[in-house]
């Protein structure tokens, strides 16, 4: 190896410039950029391109079949003033906002139990997950048949227990539909929640618990003072999701209700594709569809702010 | 020069070791075994049969006859002495459910490995190739992750009318991998972090193209990562309901929930036995791969939100 130097030689092929072809094969800028082709193919055709001419349908009168034309704000002026897409955002909100403080008590509970020390742990906290594995509408349909107005097995159950005479009109009724499907949402939802909290709470140092116990602190003392805060960014960003997906369910409502009884249970997701789809107004239904990025913005920052919380927390730097 | 030994390092052992496990008992023996009853294992089964409940239900519904599916008196409703398969025959011979079944896989297993292809290669160029504004991608990449099918489906069908692809399995072959290809980026990218960076450079070194170093040093390493959002993905598909729905109109080409919440659904009063037939076979291939991959759907949801 060493005669190398001594010898110098000119080298079989001489090192010619990088070629603009070169360029594009080998710099770190245009590999990323070749890398990233496909992904962002997908993302910019069926998403950010669809995102945009959905809020432009929404100044349009376009119907399925028909071209529409720019009809200014007319759309939004007219649900400004239809009750049932302002009873669609009660109802939204309604079951937002309960479904979520329900799944979230439920699921930090269920995280809580999860986390003991206890047998076939393992097995429990597979079964735990079933209810998020099995597809929505199919655990929506059992839902249905529990929640049947003549064969409902929890009708039965009661009479039998003397605490009803009649049976409970389960989705008839406007109150009893909205509990019914807002229960199916938590039902759905808890496994999620716990299940990261789950993930959440075993990062805890156990040590922390064994010093506040030897300062005597009690067991909701530890948990106010120990796990809340541990856990504060994780839960910012789980319940992000929980809302922001329980905002736009669709799958659920429909398969059970479909919006009834007298649109108790309208959504604006549901109501805009009843507009949209089945009434074929593709230009009212991206309106509704439209009114809810505001909401969805709001659940976005609260998740930033929570995952700077988290870094801050950790002493991490932002990599 | 003297060989030296290579040491022989179970490079895959050290990585997917857990970072720490404890064993240790904690400060849990200073309960009593009364107080756990109560305060644990009570509440947890109260909630346990409540999570599960339905499923029994659904399960016991496909096999009871359909008398006593309707005669709540006579015969004790939680349990049958006399199952029949008959809804699940009729299910499987007189309808078009095999091929709902068929066509749901299809799209699935479609989206999923088209989703994984530009995923992976996305995740590596932003963690690995760090081009400038990866940082900026990876955020974007992040906000779709938050933008819901219900809000696009309107403007999709328009799309996808538009490319002529409407009520073709293609157009949901298509548009799922914007619902997949946010999530699995961001959980890949979680496992290439943990790959050492020093590999990379070794194979640099010996000459190895970038292409190479994907295939042979990151992505056998990042297997487990793979395959969580893998099943992850072919889940969300088999799950996603609203581009089904808008995007596909023949009954067979229908995928399993939407033909079954569209098809099944009639005025005739004996139709739970065959509609819980129907929900039983629709959810029993998800369930199946989840009870053979329980860890990597853990760490496949854990993973997403923790990144």
């Amino acid at each position: 190896m060493a005669d190398i130097a001594l010898a110098p030689r000119r080298a079989k092929t001489e090192i010619r410039e990088a070629t603009a072809w070169d360029q594009l094969r080998h710099n770190k800028n245009w590999l990323g950029f070749w890398f990233m082709v496909p992904a962002m193919a997908f993302l910019m055709f069926f998403l950010a391109y669809p995102l945009g001419l959905g809020i432009w349908l929404s100044f349009t009168d376009t119907r399925i079949g028909r071209v529409g034309h720019f009809i200014g704000t007319e759309n939004y002026e007219w649900l400004w003033d239809d009750s049932i897409f302002w009873l669609s955002v009660f109802n939204t909100l309604l079951y937002t906002s309960v479904a979520s403080a329900v799944k979230f008590a439920v699921g930090l509970y269920l995280a809580l139990l999860l986390n003991e020390r206890m047998p076939f742990k393992a097995l429990l906290r597979a079964a735990v997950l079933i209810p998020f594995i099995v597809p929505t509408v199919l655990s929506a349909l059992a839902f249905w048949w529990i929640f049947d107005s003549q064969f409902s097995i929890i009708s039965w159950s009661l009479k039998h227990l003397g605490l009803i005479t009649q049976n409970i009109n389960f989705l008839g009724d406007t109150t009893w539909a909205r509990i019914c499907v807002i229960f199916a949402n938590i039902w759905r939802g808890v496994p999620f929640v716990a299940i990261t909290l789950l993930a959440g709470l075993q990062t805890v140092q156990p040590s922390l618990y064994e010093a506040a116990t030897l300062d005597g602190a009690s067991r909701w003392q530890m948990f106010r003072f120990i796990t809340y805060p541990l856990l504060t960014p994780i839960i910012a960003v789980v319940m992000t999701f929980s809302v922001l997906f329980t905002f736009t369910d669709f799958q659920l409502i429909w398969a059970m209700t479909r919006g009834g009884p007298v649109n108790a249970t309208h959504l604006m997701a549901t109501l805009s594709y009843q507009r949209a789809i089945i009434a074929g107004q593709l230009g009212e239904g991206a309106a509704i569809s439209s009114a809810m990025i505001p909401f969805l913005l709001a659940a976005i920052m609260v998740s930033w702010f929570g995952l700077q919380r988290r870094k801050w927390q950790q002493g991490e730097s932002n990599d | 020069m003297t060989d030296l030994p290579a040491p022989k390092v179970d490079l895959k052992s050290i990585l997917s070791t857990p970072a720490r496990v404890d064993n240790s008992e904690g400060m849990s023996y200073l309960q009593s075994v009364p107080r756990r009853i109560v305060t644990l294992y009570i509440p947890l089964s109260i909630i346990v049969i409540i999570l599960l409940f339905p499923f029994y239900w659904m399960g016991l519904t496909a096999i009871k006859p359909d008398d006593q599916l309707l005669d709540l008196d006579k015969y004790n409703p939680f349990w049958t002495w006399n199952p029949t398969f008959k809804h699940i025959h009729k299910l499987l011979f007189e309808s078009y459910y095999p091929h709902w079944l068929w066509n749901t896989m299809y799209v699935a297993i479609g989206a999923t490995v088209l989703s994984i292809i530009a995923s992976v290669l996305a995740a590596y160029a932003i963690v690995r190739l760090r081009y400038k504004g990866a940082n900026v991608v990876g955020g974007l990449i992040f906000l779709a992750y938050l933008v819901p099918p219900s809000i696009l489906f309107i403007p999709l069908a328009t799309v996808v009318f538009q490319y002529g692809l409407f009520d073709s399995p293609m157009a949901l072959i298509l548009t799922y991998p914007t619902i997949l290809i946010p999530f699995s980026t961001w959980l890949l990218m979680g496992y290439f972090k943990t790959i050492p960076f020093e590999l990379e450079e070794c194979a640099l070194i010996d000459g190895a193209s970038r292409w190479q170093i994907l295939m042979k040093i990151v992505l056998p390493l990042a297997i487990p990562g793979l395959i969580s959002a893998f099943i992850f993905c072919f889940t969300l598909c088999w799950n996603e309901f609203i581009y089904a729905l808008t995007f596909l109109q023949s009954t067979p080409n229908k995928t399993v929930p939407v033909a079954i919440v569209n098809e099944f659904v009639d005025g005739d009063i004996y139709r739970w036995g065959s509609l819980m037939a129907g929900a039983l076979c629709g959810s029993l291939p998800l369930v199946i791969l989840y009870a053979f991959f329980v860890e990597h759907y853990v760490s496949a949801m854990t993973g997403a939100v923790k990144e």
